[in-house]
């Protein structure tokens, strides 16, 4: 895909996501227009700004047809094939190390993260990736929950156990 | 030496891992203080008294941690405990919003009837209040007067449409026979300096919102909304004395998630009751105007809930729920 | 004036008593590494750290507490300039300039600049606070809802500069932000507004950090992912005692823009509910309007660093004021501050000033030693604070990641924000390879909700009439004073073109 093929498209979409937001407005029956008295309603301000959102879209589309900014005439991939790699598999990795800490809580899938990113995407030795496995969990805990006193998920009821008692340590070593 | 005693002592702990083996319940995790309402109010002040006075207190092996959810006039904080239901680590800090949230805004089908009843703490008042410079402006007659005379432009404060003052200024345009503007501002000390700075013609504020200015002399009660006169605002006489059939107030009280362990409940209990009768909250109470007499709890308290929620049904029914929420 | 001295020099020596000076040590320690996570700012350490205060007297805890809030403005700049994750939104504008310093390996003089101009302008403020208190606080009074909409046309007309080229692109962007800051509950109907799939989680809105994170964090380090192709380290480290007087000599380069954004900075932070953000980001639009080189901002100009760190800071102290004087909050962190006073037993108000003195100018003390520990400790840390970039990039991104994600989590306590966040940032990405600037969005969700409250309080209690943003003097000068900003570009512009015509 091109850069011009993909400044057409996200235009498109763009419009489309401000007319999606005027008809949220719309939908939810909000006073979209000046009440007498009062000025503007609940509706006025995401409604009008969202027609705005449209207009500009509309003026960024009509640019692109008579080819006046560097974007809508540039040939160039939009993406090429080795970032759409790097990206993908970094908000993949992302996208899961969200999805399990509501399994095995953030300081497991933290470390699952680590270990795919800095050793599979890095390349480093192992000594390097076992040591920020290791340093990024505990630097976080004493941070987080020691210091400042947030409790981060912990997952599903095994792995919140495992915590419990880590913090059963931590309170009898502290009171 | 001590380290390494406990030290041991958890190792132990940590060996034998048996939950059944702790004689009482206690949290094990660090308790999570729902505030239905925004940073620096009334609520989040109470919320942070109490967590503080259990931390110097050393009351619980966990800290309690307040989290302000103030979403939609406390819609938020309700489904947030609703979704909680049976979990032992997450209270409520309630106020009145808790009964007039699920009224007007229906579909969010939370019936507070069934949360853990921990404790009351709190009855906070509400006075009607005007700027000093208003000088011709005595007593609520001159006040029905003055508001009457400016026609459809008086201007009263308030902390958002739904919230307990905006339900009061109803109250008052239906028995006093008048209309104002109610403009919303985020949070009562907002309310409170604009009605110093003269943004706005009048207000219903709690005491502890206009305290200092009425002190310094920059604003003045004219009527209170209790039952009784309440010190330190005895000159000041009651709606129901002046025959306008209005009477207020708000409660301020903890709640658990419904369906909370029986032990659980126990333990937060005492906890509160130790915390209600102790000097420290007393003594907040007395400088805040707040009425701090009886301790009132577990199925006692489940009844007033019940009480309160079908008053405030009947209350916004008769202002109509459309005069609340404006617009 | 002779009064206003002898208060001065007791809070002074109050503020030298030895736990007094360990409570501004510990406070601005704490500060400066709260600060410097992205996604932590002196809000969650204030919030987190108050009830630790309760074993200390009361002026001692508010030391406390004011020295945190120190280093965490401090500390915010750090976060945004070697990683160029904004830390809070008062840090969003030194990103603007930070960011590309630190890409061409200034990081330091970078950070430099952040010190002295937080110094100066924290300085700058507490004298101003010193001396005119009470007749400031007269003032707040009079900042009714016009004015504060009138301030905010102000902050979007000294912003106006700030997009791209491309001028729908820069349009669509305000838009953007300023429709998503719009999404929850709307507080003057109390209905719900915008609420996505009719998902519930919507409700509380879409909070200014999570988009920031999202943009800055997540979207810039895939870009900066793009352009390295991983693995490669991008950042040339380079320390010395010799660099740093060096950097410290650059202090004449950006001194006039430092007192301009330090007094602006003051001003902005006094009046009730604007706070320190809008300060910042008007500072920096000022600096950068009225600079001879405006182009070069942006792209590294150490004044675009200097200018919004400097007024951060004043504002940061200025909110203090509203506080003491008014009981009420001029930014979320005052807010809680508010909260510690009260459960001390002190009452803010109009009264604090003559009823305990000894607080008060404890308090007032204790910001002069603060600003003082906070840049010393802060130039020292800078080695440090460098270090950071030395890693190599396929270790440093994935704890950003990491941090990105626990510091939403902590700050909005919902792991949906954190999804919320990977996809705005994702979305924020990608319309940044199509030459959208995104700066312009993450601004108009901070100012948003606060222009929309007062356009629609001040119409309120006009009766709908907008004749009252121009009745009234003070929102009059500020609206006049945003349509000379906005015209003067064009003015120059055309001044320009006609003297090159002639020459």
């Amino acid at each position: 895909m091109s850069v011009r093929m993909a400044e057409m498209l996200m235009g498109v979409c763009m419009l489309l996501v401000s007319l999606g937001l005027m008809w949220t407005v719309v939908a939810d029956d909000l006073a979209i227009g000046w009440i007498e008295g009062r000025g503007p309603g609940s509706g006025m301000w995401p409604f009008w700004l969202s027609l705005g959102m449209a207009l500009s879209s509309c003026w960024i589309l009509f640019r692109w047809f008579r080819n006046v900014t560097p974007e809508s005439s540039n040939s160039d991939p939009y993406i090429d094939p080795e970032t759409v790699f790097l990206v993908g598999v970094t908000i993949a990795a992302i996208f899961f190390l969200l999805l399990l800490s509501n399994i095995i809580g953030i300081y497991f899938s933290m470390m699952l993260f680590l270990l795919a990113y800095v050793r599979g995407i890095g390349r480093h030795g192992w000594i390097l990736t076992i040591s920020v496995m290791l340093g990024m969990p505990v630097a976080i805990y004493m941070l987080f929950e020691v210091a400042l006193n947030k409790y981060l998920p912990r997952g599903w009821p095994f792995f919140e156990n495992i915590f419990l008692h880590i913090d059963d340590f931590r309170y009898a070593i502290m009171s | 030496m001590n380290i390494l005693k406990t030290l041991t002592m958890s190792a132990a702990a940590l060996a034998i891992t048996a939950p059944a083996a702790m004689a009482e319940w206690q949290p094990r995790k660090p308790v999570e203080f729902i505030i239905m309402a925004g940073t620096g109010g009334g609520a989040d002040q109470i919320a942070r008294l109490l967590q503080g006075l259990i931390q110097k207190k050393d009351l619980s092996p966990r800290p309690f941690i307040p989290m302000n959810k103030p979403g939609g006039s406390g819609a938020e904080a309700l489904s947030y405990i609703k979704d909680k239901e049976g979990d032992n680590h997450t209270l409520l800090v309630a106020l009145n919003s808790i009964y007039t949230t699920p009224i007007i805004q229906e579909g969010l089908d939370i019936d507070v009837t069934t949360f853990a009843p921990i404790g009351l703490m709190a009855m906070d008042t509400f006075q009607l209040w005007v700027n000093t410079d208003r000088e011709d402006i005595t007593d609520l007659d001159s006040y029905v007067a003055a508001v009457k005379a400016a026609g459809d432009s008086w201007k009263v404060g308030g902390t958002g449409s739904g919230q307990e003052d905006s339900i009061l200024t109803a109250m008052m345009e239906k028995e006093l026979g008048y209309d104002v503007v109610y403009i919303p501002f985020p949070g009562g000390g907002t309310v409170a300096k604009n009605l110093v700075g003269n943004q706005i013609d009048s207000t219903v504020n709690n005491p502890a919102e206009q305290m200092e200015f009425w002190r310094a002399g920059n604003t003045k009660p004219l009527v209170q909304f209790n039952g009784e006169r309440m010190p330190p605002f005895e000159d000041v006489p009651t709606a129901k004395e002046l025959g306008v059939d209005i009477e207020y107030y708000m409660q301020r009280s903890i709640s658990g998630p419904a369906g909370m362990d029986p032990e659980a409940l126990a333990w937060y209990q005492d906890l509160f009751k130790s915390l209600f009768h102790s000097q420290e909250w007393q003594d907040y109470c007395k400088s805040d105007g707040l009425t701090c007499d009886t301790w009132v709890s577990g199925e006692e308290l489940q009844s007033f809930h019940e009480t309160q929620l079908k008053r405030h049904v009947e209350l916004i029914e008769s202002v109509g729920a459309a005069s609340i929420t404006s617009e | 004036m002779d009064s206003i001295l002898s208060l001065l020099t007791a809070g002074l020596l109050q503020s030298f008593e030895p736990l007094n000076l360990a409570m501004i040590f510990l406070g601005c320690f704490a500060g400066l590494f709260i600060g410097a996570m992205p996604g932590l700012g002196s809000v969650n350490g204030v919030a987190i750290l108050l009830p630790v205060t309760f074993l200390v007297p009361p002026t001692s805890a508010i030391i406390f507490l004011a020295a945190l809030y120190y280093g965490a403005m401090y500390g915010g700049a750090v976060s945004s300039i070697t990683l160029g994750i904004p830390g809070s939104s008062t840090a969003v504008a030194t990103v603007f300039d930070g960011r590309p310093m630190a890409q061409q390996g200034k990081a330091d003089k970078a950070l430099m600049a952040a010190a002295i101009a937080s110094f100066i302008g924290g300085t700058i403020s507490v004298i101003l606070f010193t001396g005119f208190a009470p007749p400031l606080a007269a003032f707040a009074l009079k900042f009714g809802p016009q004015e504060e909409f009138a301030l905010m046309l102000l902050a979007f007309a000294t912003f106006i500069g700030l997009g791209g080229d491309d001028i729908p692109k820069t349009i669509f962007s305000i838009l953007v932000g300023l429709v998503l800051a719009a999404v929850g509950f709307d507080i003057i109907s109390g209905k719900p507004r915008l609420i996505f799939f009719d998902m519930v989680e919507f409700q509380r809105g879409i909070e200014f950090l999570v988009l920031a994170i999202g943009i800055y964090g997540i979207g810039e380090m895939l870009w900066t992912l793009e352009h390295t192709k991983g693995a490669v380290q991008i950042h040339k480290v380079e320390t010395g005692f010799r660099r740093m007087i060096a950097n410290l000599k650059d202090v004449r380069k950006y001194l006039p823009t430092t007192l301009v954004g330090s007094v602006l900075g003051f001003v902005v932070g006094t009046l009730p509910a604007a706070g320190a953000t809008p300060a910042s980001l008007m500072s920096y639009g000022l600096a950068k309007s009225f600079s001879k080189d405006g182009d070069s901002f942006g792209k590294g100009n150490v004044a675009g660093v200097a200018a919004p760190e400097a007024a951060n800071n004043a504002a940061s102290t200025g909110s203090m004021l509203p506080m003491l004087t008014l009981g009420i909050p001029g930014s979320p962190t005052t807010a809680i501050l508010l909260g510690g006073m009260i459960i001390w037993g002190l009452r803010p108000g109009p009264l604090l000033f003559t009823e305990s003195p000894d607080f008060v100018w404890g308090l007032i003390g204790s910001m002069y030693v603060a600003n003082f520990v906070t840049v010393v400790l802060n130039i020292a840390l800078i080695p440090v604070f460098i270090r950071v970039l030395a890693m190599p990039f396929s270790v440093l991104a994935p704890i950003i990641f990491i941090l990105c994600v626990v510091g939403v989590f902590a700050t909005t306590d919902r792991m949906f924000d954190t999804y919320l966040m990977l996809i705005l940032g994702l979305a924020g990405y990608l319309l940044r390879k199509l030459n959208y600037p995104v700066a312009p969005a993450v601004l108009a969700i901070v100012l948003g909700p606060l222009t929309e409250r007062s356009l629609r309080q001040s119409l309120i209690s006009s009766q709908g009439d907008a004749m009252t943003f121009l009745e009234r003097p003070i929102s009059l000068t500020c609206i006049l004073v945003a349509v000379a900003l906005v015209l003067y570009p064009m003015v120059s512009k055309q001044l320009r073109k006609r003297k090159l015509a002639q020459s």
